[in-house]
């Protein structure tokens, strides 16, 4: 069974958002995706300060036996990513909701945070 | 996070299919181990039992176990069982003489193709001992049962035996360690290529990762218990996963990826493997493989070394500027050099640089002699 912690928001492609203080929202992918992919060795981060759009295909996590695109959960601007693991893409498998992060961005239209699915939710998404 | 694009190598992974395939006498030992089964060729077979890197990393730097009893043991008995070994195979078993001693070769076609890749052990003038990859096992005994018919010679496929790999700089003490006492003696000194027939186990000092070990044919009743002895003894199972990425940085071939049917031996890094002398020596293939020399080869294998971000996989498209164009038949992240490594077969001129199209954008590669680490050690 794989961790699903209750404090974050998620989407059904297995990312996770956390909504942070500042406004920001810090973005990285779920345990039970990393589970699936197995090692992962190579992480392409967006760009710093690019504007995207919801959905936009921003990010790539590959594994060994695996590529896979990582979407923009929500619309908005890229404010910082996690080169840590550029050198240590392992850091995805071992601590996908903390030292794992991959980007933080600054959110540009509200009403997307609504749909972003609670932790029952997304639990009982990848349940079936 | 998007589908996945799964990068089946070797080509016959389905991770998460139900699992009805044939089991080797392992498969308790690999559910015991936490392994992760997948189907391979048709048989349950170990991915990984966690991490198919640090898997990788044992075997490199201490010892770990495959179990390989997949693959397909044929036996070639009978008077006629050199002369028809000499026609089959494109390397000459004349050339073993010491009982034990092995040679590895290509199975051509009629048109110079691989249809498979094997090891053949001498035994005896009348006794050879056969290993064909898992995936070709059908099609290589109906091919060598066919080739048969010419020769007073008996092909039979063995399956009394389970096989395990055990590789790694700490392979062969660790081993020995659990064997009896007389079979240690019969593999003290062991040459690399060689095998000991002993007790009823065979153990070859052979292997497909570019370590030193054994390659150990067991009876099918022993295999769990010789295996726990190995795992109390601190040996670590190891996956299709590592098995991978190990034989890729020894730059050994996967058939099916590097070469097949359609594949020259001339073009898979292979040539060494064939013997032209003795001229006499007609095996099957040889008048095709003449012609391709004579006309000149067009293409070659190669090792890549990307120089750039990302992972190099099969099927890209390989660019060679001012001169083709090329296609990777194998690659991975290697976990011992930390760069992306694979194989391409690209044009003959071709020189030390490429580009690689991963994923849209071009990428420069480094072409190298494909053989990347050696008994540990980067070679690039």
């Amino acid at each position: 069974m794989s961790n699903v912690p209750s404090d974050l928001k998620y989407v059904t492609s297995h990312e996770w958002i956390r909504l942070e203080d500042d406004g920001t929202v810090t973005v990285g992918i779920t345990d039970h995706a990393q589970e699936l992919l197995g090692d992962v060795v190579y992480v392409e981060l967006p760009e710093i300060d690019s504007e995207v759009a919801l959905e936009d295909e921003i990010a790539v996590v590959e594994s060994v036996k695996a590529a896979s695109d990582i979407y923009a959960p929500l619309s908005g601007t890229i404010v910082a990513v996690n080169e840590a693991l550029e050198d240590a893409p392992e850091t995805v498998n071992s601590s996908p909701y903390d030292d794992g992060w991959m980007f933080k961005m600054k959110p540009s239209e509200e009403s997307e945070i609504n749909n972003l699915l609670d932790s029952e939710a997304y639990a009982a998404e990848i349940e079936d | 996070m998007g589908e996945f694009a799964l990068y089946n190598s070797p080509p016959i992974f389905t991770a998460g299919k139900t699992l009805m395939g044939k089991q080797t006498p392992f498969f308790d030992c690999h559910n015991q181990s936490g392994a992760k089964i997948v189907d391979f060729g048709g048989w349950d077979m170990p991915l990984n039992y966690g991490s198919q890197i640090e898997e990788h990393h044992a075997v490199r730097q201490d010892v770990g176990m495959f179990d390989v009893s997949h693959m397909t043991i044929v036996d070639v008995t009978g008077d006629d069982a050199k002369a028809y070994l000499q026609k089959l195979l494109a390397n000459d078993v004349a050339k073993l003489s010491k009982s034990g001693k092995a040679l590895y070769s290509g199975m051509l076609n009629e048109q110079g193709g691989v249809i498979d890749d094997l090891i053949v052990y001498y035994l005896d003038d009348t006794n050879y001992r056969v290993v064909v990859n898992a995936s070709t096992r059908d099609k290589d005994l109906a091919w060598m049962a066919k080739q048969a018919e010419s020769f007073s010679v008996n092909i039979n496929e063995n399956n009394d035996f389970a096989m395990l790999a055990v590789q790694g700089p700490n392979a062969i003490a660790k081993t020995n360690s659990v064997l009896s006492s007389a079979q240690q003696q019969a593999v003290e000194g062991l040459g690399v290529f060689v095998a000991a027939d002993t007790e009823g186990y065979f153990i070859a000092r052979t292997g497909y990762t570019g370590e030193d070990g054994y390659e150990i044919m067991v009876p099918n009743s022993d295999a769990e218990a010789f295996w726990n002895k190995l795992l109390a003894a601190g040996v670590k199972p190891c996956g299709l996963g590592a098995r991978d990425t190990l034989r890729l940085e020894a730059g050994m071939n996967l058939y099916g990826n590097d070469m097949d049917e359609t594949i020259s031996p001339l073009e898979a890094n292979m040539g060494w493997t064939i013997a032209w002398e003795p001229q006499e020596r007609d095996f099957i293939g040889r008048a095709a493989l003449a012609a391709q020399k004579e006309a000149g080869v067009a293409n070659k294998l190669v090792g890549l070394v990307l120089e750039g971000k990302g992972v190099i996989r099969s099927h890209m498209k390989v660019v060679v500027e001012g001169i083709g164009e090329g296609e990777t038949t194998s690659g991975t992240m290697s976990p011992t050099l930390k760069k992306s490594i694979g194989m391409a077969r690209v044009p003959k001129a071709t020189g030390e640089s490429v580009m690689l199209e991963i994923r849209g954008k071009l990428i420069p590669a480094k072409v190298v002699k494909p053989c990347f680490v050696r008994k540990g050690e980067p070679l690039v």
